[in-house]
This record gives C-alpha cells, sequence and structure tokens, in this order.
C-alpha cells in the first residue's frame, strides 16, 4: 500500500491492502470496509473470517460433476430424485446457478472449468472433458445438453464435445440460441436473429 | 483543435479479453486508426445492445466516445458477421489463427488500409471456400509480402545463384531460399521440395482463383504449413497459441 498509510496501524493497513486486491474495490472502498469491521461486533467479524477461511479449506470438487462442493459426491449428483439419465455441460460452476435457478431443468451437470480458447493456449486437455467422457461410459446417459455460452468460444467448445460424442449414440442437444427475454429486436445482431428464425416454434 | 469527443469507425474484432463484472476489452482492426483496443460495456449480459455486433471475427460500424485510457464503443451494427464461419468448428479455429496472426504482426495505432483489406478478404474467403489450408498458406503469404517479410524464392540468399530444380533448402532467418550448396552448411535451414517452392512462387505472385486450381496433396499441404511456420515463428519469435488447437483437430479428423 502507499505511503500515505505510514501512520496507520499495522492490522489497518494489511486489511486495507487484501481488500484493495478484490475485484471493484478500490482503495476507497478498501478504507471503508476495514473501518466498518474495525467498529462491528467481534462475533459477526469472526464468522466474516470462517467464512472466508471454509471457502478454501472446506470445499473440493466432486468427483463426478467437478461442481466446486463441501461433500463428494456433491448434493446434486446424490439426489436420487434428480434424472440421472441427463447431463447439462457448463463452463464454469457459476453457471449452474441461473439453471437451478429456473427449476425446470432436473437432470445433472458437468463443469468443464474453462472453454476452448486457442488464442489463450486452451485447448480440450486444459478442461474437463475426459472426465465427461468416463461419465459416459457406464451407458447410463441418454442426452447430453450443451450449455457453454452462445459466443464463439462457447459455440466451438459445443461443437466440438458434440464431434467427440456424437459416435457413442447418445442425443445432443444445445440450449437454445435466440433472442433475450425483455430485450428489443432493434438491437439483436444479424447471428442472435438468425439463431432466433432457425429455432422458432410453433404457437 | 481538440480530437472529436465521438468518431466512427468500421472494424474487424481481432480479439476479446474480460473485463470487470460484465465489460470486455476488444482488440479492432480498423482501416483508418489500424489496431486499437476499446472497451464494450456490458456484452457479457444477454441484453446487451452491442451483443453479437461485437463477437470475435465480425466486421461492424462502430461509434466510439473517448475514454480518458481506453475509448469506449458506444454503438454497433454489424456488416458482415461471417456466419458461416461461426457455424463451423474448422473455419472457427483457422478465424481464430488469422486473429491472433494479424494481431501478432500489427502494432497499435498505425493505419494500414490494404491490411485491413487483406483480412477481410481473406475471412470472405474462409466463409466460401473448404480448402482451409489454402486459404490460410495464401493469407499467410500476402500478409508477410504486404508487412515486408516476402520470402525471397527466386534466387538463393547466400550467394545469389538461380535455383537448381532439385530439392533446395529454406532457412527462415535468411527470409528465403538457399541453394543445396549454401543450405547444406545451415543448421537453421529445412529442406524443401521442389513443388513446394513452385508452389510457393506461384501463390506468391497469383490471385486466389488462380492460386486454387493447383492441386496439393495431403504430404505437400504438411511441408507448405511447416515452412510457413518455421518462417512466422521466427519473424515474431514466438509460436501462435492457436497452431496447438489446428493441429490437435487435424489429428483427431485422421483418427475417425
Amino acid at each position: 500500500m502507499s505511503t500515505n498509510l505510514i501512520t496507520t496501524a499495522e492490522p489497518i493497513a494489511r486489511l486495507i491492502e487484501e481488500f484493495n486486491k478484490l475485484p471493484g474495490i478500490g482503495p476507497k472502498s478498501a478504507q471503508r470496509l476495514t473501518y466498518y469491521l474495525l467498529r462491528a461486533p467481534a462475533n459477526e467479524v469472526g464468522a466474516l473470517a470462517d467464512a472466508i477461511r471454509n471457502l478454501k479449506e472446506k470445499l473440493t470438487l466432486c468427483s463426478s460433476c467437478l461442481n466446486i462442493t463441501d461433500s463428494d459426491p456433491c448434493a446434486i449428483c446424490r439426489d436420487e430424485e434428480r434424472d440421472h439419465t441427463k447431463i447439462c455441460i457448463v463452463e464454469e460452476p457459476i453457471d449452474i446457478i441461473p439453471l437451478e435457478r429456473t427449476k425446470k431443468y432436473k437432470g445433472l451437470y458437468h463443469v468443464l472449468h474453462g472453454v476452448i480458447a486457442p488464442t489463450d493456449g486452451i485447448g480440450p486437455d486444459e478442461l474437463k472433458i475426459k472426465e465427461l467422457l468416463s461419465r459416459l461410459n457406464d451407458g447410463m446417459v441418454t442426452e447430453i445438453i450443451l450449455a457453454t455460452n452462445p459466443n464463439l468460444e462457447g459455440e466451438a467448445t459445443a461443437m466440438y464435445i458434440q464431434r467427440l460424442i456424437a459416435p457413442l449414440g447418445i442425443r445432443v442437444t444445445r440450449l437454445a440460441r435466440g433472442l433475450p427475454y425483455g430485450g428489443d429486436l432493434e438491437y439483436a445482431d444479424d447471428v442472435t436473429i438468425s439463431r432466433a428464425l432457425e429455432g422458432r416454434q410453433e404457437m | 483543435m481538440t480530437a472529436p469527443r465521438v468518431y466512427q469507425t468500421e472494424a474487424i474484432i481481432i480479439k476479446r479479453i474480460k473485463l470487470g463484472e460484465a465489460d470486455r476489452i476488444l482488440t479492432l482492426y480498423t482501416p483508418e486508426l489500424g489496431k486499437l483496443k476499446a472497451v464494450a460495456k456490458g456484452t457479457r449480459r444477454p441484453q446487451s445492445k452491442l451483443g453479437g455486433h461485437v463477437e470475435l471475427l465480425t466486421h461492424s460500424r462502430l461509434m466510439l466516445a473517448r475514454g480518458r485510457n481506453l475509448d469506449i464503443i458506444t454503438q454497433a451494427q454489424t456488416i458482415n458477421n461471417f456466419l458461416p464461419i461461426k457455424d463451423n468448428l474448422e473455419r472457427i479455429s483457422r478465424g481464430l489463427y488469422i486473429a491472433e496472426l494479424v494481431d501478432s504482426f500489427t502494432g497499435e495505432h498505425s493505419e494500414d488500409r490494404r491490411l485491413f483489406d487483406l483480412v477481410l478478404e481473406v475471412l470472405q474467403q474462409l466463409s466460401q471456400f473448404n480448402d482451409f489450408e489454402l486459404v490460410l498458406r495464401y493469407f499467410e503469404l500476402h500478409l508477410l509480402d504486404h508487412l515486408g517479410y516476402r520470402p525471397q524464392l527466386q534466387q538463393c540468399t547466400e550467394c545469389n545463384l538461380s535455383l537448381k530444380p532439385e530439392a533446395n533448402f529454406f532457412s527462415p532467418n535468411h527470409g528465403g531460399v538457399l541453394c543445396h550448396n549454401c543450405g547444406f552448411h545451415e543448421p537453421a535451414a529445412h529442406p524443401i521440395s521442389l513443388n513446394a517452392l513452385k508452389v510457393l512462387r506461384l501463390w506468391q505472385n497469383c490471385d486466389y482463383a488462380t492460386a486454387r486450381r493447383v492441386k496439393i496433396s495431403p504430404e505437400l499441404a504438411t511441408e507448405l504449413e511447416q515452412i510457413m511456420r518455421e518462417y512466422i515463428k521466427y519473424l515474431l519469435d514466438k509460436q501462435l497459441k492457436s497452431t496447438a488447437w489446428l493441429d490437435k483437430l487435424k489429428r483427431e479428423i485422421h483418427h475417425t
């Protein structure tokens, strides 16, 4: 941290410095958070410290779907009520949250932990694709739903996985790509509109 | 006179990285301003009005506002989205290689209208034709030519004698071909077959329609790719990252 904090007590300066490293937190916000915690009740501060420590200590990757979890297999993979014949493929653990929020999907997931990005040197070997293929060995799974992002790398990754799975005779589907709800046709780009036309449905 | 606060330009999007929560920093290749970086706010949200208009490998008309560091894209309208590229894994992969090539060979803010046109042409060819490797080789040759790295393929770059119709050598650090005698003593030189030499000479000087008429065997295609790759690696002093992916794709096609 900068020299103007020389007069600040070391623990305060250190916490400010740590907050400052977080995304979206500038030096002023870091200071405000630090002084807030200084005045907050000890149990509240302790709870925050525990929560942060547990984040790294208690979490691991589910050995099946590779989602982040505190118990292996994760709650979703353990759930007998869910449909174990479907696997939805997402790029990152955070992508599961919006899908679960819909309450429309009852199958399982598989987290790739990234996307094929050739110009960053990231290929299929850097992703959890081998793990996906080994999940398909027992013949239980009948449908793979590709839910990678609808952009160039997401599409490339989806096409690549489709190519790998096609010979196994498993149904491969892709989330529909089209107009976003609440959006304006006027601003939609041609690729989106082309996809929306291709995927139009009987009303 | 101060520069206007907003300006318009055409651009091809050649790179993008995430910024903050929903923004991106795009690398644009433009006809008048050369390469530049700009911020596209909110483009990772589904309802972004920029969204697909500023996706990679898209040719768009943009409105930009001058920012403190980077300029900010305020409006975007697609001119050509090169949809056939985006519908096909083979084409996407080669498109990304082209984007990396252009990004690696250019510096920011130097106008190069001809290079912009070359990039548009190659994306058009990649959308239209199925001989992807030819599209790449033809572009590499003409890109290097335009940038002043045209490989010398007529005489030996060492002794200046005309090349004999036999296997010669290609030497990246000589920027061209060495005759049998000179190349023999140059450790960095690779053998180049007579056919490869003939094809490169032709492609260097002909239009794309003529280049397409040459029949290339798979072995020759591999040789041409290796020669160009070595030369580009030497010029950039690095291997382009996307080549690893291109190689993997090719290996897996041969497998299935």
